[in-house]
């Protein structure tokens, strides 16, 4: 495991008396090469987690290991471990890219100094830009060059907080693909993010955290838990009577007329279908399409959110 | 060591880029130094005394430094000239200051101190770095000042006995010692303040208040009160000094990662 938990916990005192919960008992694993996503809320505790994962702030309560080392005992090895990529990019605007990157290069005690920062800046587009200033940089530009500076060490794990938020779609792209890249070399990826698709696209599983976590599986696990599998069978027209028959078919868990398509939950669609359209072909239905509705994460978020709302509001 | 450098580095390389700070570091010393050799030039002109007697309005405990090789004029010169040596005390304290706070400051407008807390430097190699990027260039420039101003003493006409009195033990200490010391308390005491407040720009304006006592002692020796002398001068040292240990001490212990990332806003 590269990321553990046990019930993390972080609680910040404002004032003697006034103790606000950021995190709560977290419990997690995060295996080695796993691309993970953290969502939830604002305010959720996401960087708070971040920050303790990496030795920036230190825990309230439990444990964590972070690339094997135990959090408030080996927070050096923890920080040399890793890399982040903090909510704001905090580059030094007044200095070159290159010299931006050959402090931290120097600060991570980097080997090869100059080749690392070619590599990278040649990997995100930024090597002819490489004497500019920061502060002539465009928003997305920062932010790639804020993801060079996480990787200049070449961490076991990436902490990436919110990675294309604020950039343009162009930009966001851009950051996504290259997630994209270190995902297929293997790399341990640490994501928060509000952004649901970017989550789904790129997360093998996800988190879905608000102060305590609440659901943690693959996205297709949660659609499933969730939703149960559901498919669509578009008709010419819907005669009433099919909805007993289709729900006859062993295996079909539930029919539903919506226009002029039946929605059919089940366990095994695969399996089930060809016996559902025998059915209506044999009864006199125009199969026109048939197609599984796919849940987005969006409706996952949303449903786990509220129904952690009312179980939380109902206790 | 190498994590110091690193720092020392980053905060020249970003501080000398800033023209403001520039402009306090050329324009401060120029001051300090112009100042002093103008009012020597214009004291003791026209005074016809041969002996320190002669010199009047000057307190009593002052004559008392003066040579038996100096006549009124060069008395009075000396009289005006330890009124100085507390502005080259104070170059230390100014120009680290300006620094440090710009530092923590420019740390904060560029959200910056997260990634740097993210890697492996420790707190000491931190502070240690931002403390010397600070007092390094502020003891230079008071040494530099000081050595300008002793070659501009004979262009302008002073006297070997006034110039061989600064270039006694009590000015020597004061600016080889004292201001050294006096820097490195300021910067200490800036960054120390910055690591308890929420407002880094409060830090700012609470660590110019170093520079109270010092003008404290300016006006306390202007109306006779105090004569800096040698012995004055190693006990305020040997008090410095203990203030030094304090200051970085309790930076270390004070300096709070955790504070500052998650109070500052």
């Amino acid at each position: 495991m590269m990321i553990e938990t046990y019930q993390l916990t972080k609680i910040f005192t404002i004032k003697k008396s006034d103790d606000i919960p950021a995190v709560v008992d977290l419990t997690l694993n995060v295996r080695e090469g796993e691309v993970f996503g953290f969502l939830g809320p604002n305010g959720a505790g996401k960087t708070t987690t971040i920050r303790m994962l990496t030795s920036l702030i230190g825990p309230t309560a439990g444990s964590a290991r972070v690339c094997g080392y135990t959090l408030g005992a080996d927070d050096q090895n923890i920080r040399r471990s890793v890399g982040i990529l903090t909510e704001s990019p905090g580059m030094y605007d007044r200095l070159s890219a290159l010299k931006n990157l050959s402090i931290y290069a120097s600060l991570y005690d980097v080997g090869d100094v100059e080749g690392q920062l070619r590599k990278y800046l040649q990997m995100l587009g930024l090597w002819s830009r490489r004497d500019d200033p920061v502060g002539s940089f465009s928003k997305g530009m920062r932010q790639k060059l804020a993801i060079c500076r996480a990787l200049l060490h070449e961490p076991r794990v990436l902490f990436l907080d919110e990675p294309t938020s604020g950039l343009d779609p162009e930009a966001a792209r851009l950051v996504r693909t290259f997630i994209e890249e270190l995902r297929d070399q293997g790399r341990t990826i640490f994501m928060c993010t509000h952004n649901l698709n970017e989550a789904d696209h790129l997360c093998d599983r996800i988190g879905i955290f608000r102060t305590r976590l609440i659901e943690v599986d693959t996205p297709q696990n949660l659609r499933l838990k969730l939703f149960g599998r559901k498919v669509v069978f578009h008709l010419r027209a819907v005669d009433p009577a099919w909805l007993s028959l289709v729900g006859g078919v062993p295996g079909v868990q539930d029919v539903a007329q919506v226009e002029n398509k039946l929605l059919v939950t089940a366990e095994d669609p695969e399996e089930i279908n060809p016996k559902i359209i025998r059915a209506l072909v044999d009864a006199g239905a125009d199969v026109r399409f048939v197609g599984e509705l796919r849940h987005s994460l969006e409706d996952i978020y949303m449903q786990t959110m509220n129904e952690n709302h009312t179980e939380v509001a109902g206790s | 060591m190498k994590h110091v450098r690193t720092i020392i580095d980053k905060e020249w390389a970003e501080v000398f880029q800033n023209r403001m700070v520039l402009l306090t570091m050329i324009f401060i010393p120029v001051f300090f130094v112009i100042l002093p050799l103008v009012t020597l030039y214009f004291t003791g002109q026209g005074m016809g005394g041969n002996s320190p007697a002669d010199v009047a309005d000057v307190p009593a405990e002052f004559l008392a430094v003066c040579g038996p090789d100096m006549n009124a004029g060069d008395c009075m010169q000396v009289y005006m000239v330890n009124m100085f040596l507390l502005l080259f005390m104070m170059l230390p304290v100014i120009i680290p200051v300006t620094i440090a706070a710009y530092s923590v400051v420019g740390e904060k407008t560029t959200r910056s101190l997260e990634p740097l807390l993210a890697t492996p430097i420790s707190t000491f190699e931190l502070l240690a770095g931002k403390s010397l990027a600070a007092a390094i260039p502020a003891i230079v420039t008071g040494w530099g000042s000081f050595a300008i101003f002793l070659l501009g003493l004979p262009l302008i006409g002073v006297s070997p006995a006034v110039i061989r009195y600064i270039l006694g033990p009590t000015w020597l200490l004061a600016v080889l010692v004292a201001g050294p010391l006096m820097a490195i308390a300021a910067v200490n005491f800036a960054l120390f303040i910055s690591s308890r407040v929420d407002d880094p720009r409060v830090a700012e304006q609470i660590s110019v208040v170093l520079v109270v006592p010092i003008l404290a002692a300016l006006f306390a020796q202007l109306a006779g009160i105090i004569v800096i002398d040698i012995f004055m001068m190693l006990s305020f040292i040997g008090a410095l000094a203990l203030i030094d240990i304090g200051m970085i001490y309790l930076g270390v212990t004070i300096f709070q990662r955790e504070n500052i990332l998650t109070r500052w806003k």
